[in-house]
């Protein structure tokens, strides 16, 4: 087998058994699951306890069932039980825990309703919120018979208006698919954001390693180092893969299963109804260009430090780099059609996340992304090139400093002048 | 297959680290290439091994150029440990025996023998950071020998082993040699190199000094060295003409003469002065001859 090969599954199948690696990604496993599950998680803690009953004490008597009956015919999730006794003994027992809280209805002079909600803290501002929908709704029926409104002129009363909305662009998104598409496109930027500075420090700790290790010496007497430094960017992302193909597997069935749950939560702002391939795809071809092109820069900053706790000073720039293009990526998820955006999304090291957010919000010709990713294959080739002949001369360099003038002194190592 | 240097020199902008280096090292031979720190040596190997290129001249292998087609016949012990901490010893040789185009099941094979050779074949599976110093010295060679180069570059092999691993390690490598392997050796200790080595160079601030076979080495060098112990006083032989140096140990002296014949006619001049209980002539070692041509500088 060829040397490239060896180290390409040498570098893959080691990390792959590391107990860091097995670790984190468990963790992120339990973590999309959670996440996907929110509401299941939520309903499991909520379900079993008694103490989201509310008492009413009906002085009116004549409110409670049309208030249940309103409640009902909404669908909200508060349950109402009749209480009789005086509010005195109705409040020890929402003391006690007995009930979540107490709901006093009175007639006003005008024989409206008046509430009073005793708790015993007032932050579950759901509850109500709920209730006082209700209790408006049954005000306004009340009032209209006073004033012998029909039930059809109240329907006019309250009719809304009606407003279209209409892109004049031609397959502009609607707001739907807008949200929607945001959702998706703000997961997977974090998990770009994520994967790319997560893997191109592995990739700069690994080369350090081998370098203090001083292990490289022997590694690259038999194997050159550009084709040593390649196998195992290629390895690395190979290993990204693996995780991300796990995390995004396991999200994608997670959330099909329950999407039902997720309906007419926060989740339908950030509509996963149904993901759109291309998207997905995208963020692939995004991620790995990204990658490439942030794992050669960090394999030759790494070639440069000859002591492991040098390295993240060293790739501190890199870091910045990234963490600035995922901040205008956030930015731009609310105004994606911003020239500021459109001018950094063909930035090299910005393409990878601007692109693809673009390209997830908005409706762009093919050639947009496909000069992104041109853009971003010429720039890891020209990096590629001027990285592997600092990394040549970097992996042989051993010294206390190590700034960027360094660079300069690998790169004179590389020549036979 | 003859390891040739020739006129190679090495700059690195300004600074000469190797100037005007030629060195021929047949088949089967065990070279000593001695240096103070930082004479040369390491960019030596470095371009033997084709990690530097030379700035001038060229180093052949056989007549031809050492590259990485050629890396599976090469076998190199750096100075440092160069080893993976967290890999395991079974792991990494392997892999470092596949680099050099080995298969899988060779490498295993032959990294028990070795293993079990070095009376270590328990760490196996142990990870190289869990190992004593010495031990980790035994896998670096291992790593350096386990694809059976025809040429191997010994780095300081012996620093960090006690005595018997020494011996170990010794053994080990003159019967490589006896099997036709070419080695480069260097070590700081020179009675290593002078026990070891038909053939050395001792390099100074990148040139070499002193070149050739250890005989003639020492016979080139003229000087030699004359231990006296006798119950009279020494104390004037210091001031005899011919001797070069005059060390006083608790029963005698032990000098440095320019030649034999000094030795002989002090022979002549002190008996009868008193009872002579030792009167040896012996070849200078290496140790001086470093020191002499080395040492020099720094005085």
């Amino acid at each position: 087998m060829n040397n490239f090969w060896i180290i390409l599954f040498h570098t893959y199948l080691t990390k792959l058994k590391t107990k860091s690696f097995i670790i984190t990604t468990i963790l992120t496993v339990v973590l999309v699951l959670g996440l996907t599950n929110m509401s299941n998680i939520i309903n499991f803690f909520n379900d079993g306890d008694g103490d989201d009953k509310i008492a009413v004490l009906d002085e009116t008597g004549v409110l409670f069932e049309p208030l249940k009956e309103q409640l009902k015919a909404t669908g909200a999730d508060v349950q109402l039980e009749a209480f009789a006794a005086d509010d005195k003994e109705a409040e020890k027992g929402v003391k006690e825990g007995k009930y979540k809280g107490l709901l006093i209805l009175t007639f006003d002079a005008n024989e409206l309703p008046v509430a009073t909600y005793k708790a015993m803290s007032i932050s579950d501002s759901t509850s109500v919120t709920t209730l006082s929908g209700a209790l408006q709704q049954i005000k306004t029926q009340l009032a209209a018979s006073q004033i012998n409104l029909t039930q059809e002129q109240l329907a006019k009363l309250y009719e809304p208006v009606p407003i279209e909305k209409v892109a004049l662009e031609k397959n502009a998104k609607t707001e739907e698919e807008l949200s929607q598409a945001r959702g998706l496109v703000y997961v997977l930027l974090f998990v770009i954001y994520f994967a790319v500075i997560m893997y191109a420090n592995m990739i700069a700790m690994e080369v350090a390693t081998e370098k203090s290790s001083r292990v490289m010496e022997i590694l690259i007497s038999s194997v050159s180092p550009i084709k040593q430094m390649f196998a195992k960017i290629i390895g690395i992302a190979l290993l990204s893969l693996t995780q991300l193909a796990v995390l995004l597997g396991i999200g994608y069935f997670s959330i099909k299963k329950n999407i039902d749950s997720m309906e007419g939560d926060f989740f339908s702002f950030f509509g996963f109804g149904d993901i759109p391939l291309a998207t997905i795809i995208y963020a692939i071809i995004f991620f790995l260009l990204g990658y490439f092109l942030y794992a050669t820069l960090a394999a030759f900053l790494g070639s440069l430090v000859s002591r492991i706790e040098d390295v993240q000073q060293m790739i501190t720039p890199m870091t910045l780099l990234v963490v600035a293009g995922f901040m205008i990526a956030m930015f731009g998820l609310g105004q994606p059609e911003t020239p500021f955006i459109t001018i950094t999304s063909y930035i090299p090291f910005f393409t990878p996340m601007l692109m693809f957010m673009r390209v997830g919000m908005l409706t762009l010709p093919t050639w947009e992304p496909i000069l992104g990713i041109v853009i971003l294959l010429v720039s890891i080739i020209l990096l590629a090139f001027f990285g592997a002949r600092v990394y040549k001369g970097g992996v042989l360099m051993y010294g206390k400093s190590n700034s960027f003038k360094d660079i300069k002194k690998a790169l004179q190592l590389t020549k036979n002048k | 297959m003859v390891l040739k240097l020739e006129h190679v020199t090495k700059r690195f902008g300004s600074f000469t680290a190797v100037n005007d280096l030629s060195l021929s090292i047949p088949e089967s031979e065990m070279f000593g290439f001695l240096g103070a720190n930082g004479a040369g040596k390491t960019t030596t190997f470095r371009m033997i091994l084709g990690l530097l290129d030379p700035s001038d001249g060229k180093v052949t292998w056989d007549g031809k150029p050492i590259n990485y087609e050629t890396s599976h016949i090469i076998g190199y012990l750096p100075e440092e440990r160069g080893l993976y901490p967290k890999l395991k010893v079974r792991d990494q040789l392997i892999y470092l025996a596949r680099l050099r185009g080995m298969n899988k099941q060779d490498a295993a094979e032959e990294l028990e023998k070795w293993l079990t050779r070095f009376r270590i074949p328990e760490y196996m599976d142990k990870k190289v950071e869990e190992l004593s110093k010495g031990n980790q010295q035994k896998i670096q060679f291992i790593a350096a020998v386990l694809h059976k180069p025809k040429l191997l570059i010994l780095d300081e092999p012996f620093s960090g082993l006690d005595p018997v691993n020494v011996e170990l390690l010794k053994e080990a490598v003159l019967e490589l040699k006896e099997q036709g392997t070419t080695i480069v050796f260097s070590s700081h200790r020179m009675e290593h190199v002078e026990e070891m080595c038909e053939h050395l160079c001792i390099m100074h601030k990148g040139s070499p000094v002193v070149h050739g076979s250890l005989k003639e080495i020492k016979r080139a060098f003229g000087k030699k060295n004359l231990i006296i112990h006798a119950d009279f006083d020494l104390e004037d032989i210091k001031n005899y003409p011919g001797v070069k140096k005059a060390k006083q140990t608790p029963e005698g002296v032990h000098l440095q003469i320019e030649g034999e014949y000094v030795a002989e006619k002090l022979l002549k001049d002190i008996v009868g002065k008193g009872f002579i209980r030792k009167f040896v002539l012996e070849e200078p070692s290496l140790n001086d001859i470093f020191i002499e041509k080395v040492g020099a500088s720094y005085e």
